[in-house]
């Protein structure tokens, strides 16, 4: 796992890369939810730019960071979606339920 | 049923498994020359299938999994992923999307996503013995 992220101006971006499985997942809610909770964002961005593969773990990451973001009345944007992450995503209906912005097509 | 290629591969249930598995399936693919999206598609199923053994089928620590597949006539590729391990219990419960048996970092999502990647798909499991994995998916033939 690994990944970056920066506060500006309430808005917290976490730019993540590589292939998401079940792997490494766990790891990944971990970290994303307690930069949520220590941060406490009005936009969470997560930056899918350089993510080239994910699963059904990928979705689990997604439902958690949007969950925090909710019990903090905040808001989930996800960015940078290469095709392989969207159809995924697609076919699992979490794009009606998140934004998603810059999906690559 | 004839087969024009094969492969077999056997490994415990550890979760650094699931890229092989997948990296494996793509390398056996790439002779059907497939288009980068069924690719991903059938390294999705074969990642959500062998997912679900490393995290369902041996609760009590590390088991086998197979992975057979072969290459059929018109393009077909044939997969089966199987363990011997606790069994699934409803089928169709486990079929219904968001349903897991899973901790929080689960979707509940992964039979969803190999319904709607590969053409076919069928579980078949029992108690105690294990559970089986049949999926297939037909790929396009580049004019």
């Amino acid at each position: 796992m690994h990944f970056t992220s920066f506060l500006e101006d309430g808005r917290l971006t976490v730019a993540l890369t590589g292939e998401i499985d079940h792997h490494c997942a766990k790891a990944y809610i971990q970290a994303i939810v307690a930069k949520i909770e220590s941060y406490t964002p009005d936009i969470c961005v997560l930056d899918f730019g350089e993510v080239s593969f994910v699963d059904s773990s990928g979705i689990a990451v997604v439902i958690n960071a949007l969950r925090s973001m909710t019990q903090i009345e905040g808001k989930l944007l996800l960015t940078g979606i290469l095709p392989q992450p969207m159809r995924v995503f697609r076919a699992s209906g979490i794009d009606k339920i998140v934004e998603i912005k810059e999906a690559v097509s | 049923m004839k087969f024009e290629n094969y492969m077999i591969l056997e490994f415990p249930s550890k979760s650094c498994n699931e890229a092989f598995a997948r990296s494996a399936i793509a390398c056996f693919a790439a002779q059907l020359d497939p288009t980068l999206e069924e690719l991903g598609d059938i390294r999705t199923a074969v990642s959500e299938a062998v997912t679900n053994c490393i995290v369902h089928a041996y609760p009590e620590g590390l088991g086998t999994v197979s992975m057979r597949c072969r290459i059929l006539k018109d393009n077909v590729l044939d997969i089966v992923i199987k363990d011997r391990g606790v069994g699934i219990p409803d089928i169709d419960q486990a079929r219904r999307p968001a349903f897991t048996t899973g901790g929080a970092d689960r979707s509940g999502m992964g039979f969803t996503i190999m319904e709607s990647f590969m053409t076919d798909l069928e579980i078949s499991s029992k108690a105690g013995k294990g559970t089986t994995v049949h999926m297939r998916r037909k790929l396009q033939r580049r004019k």
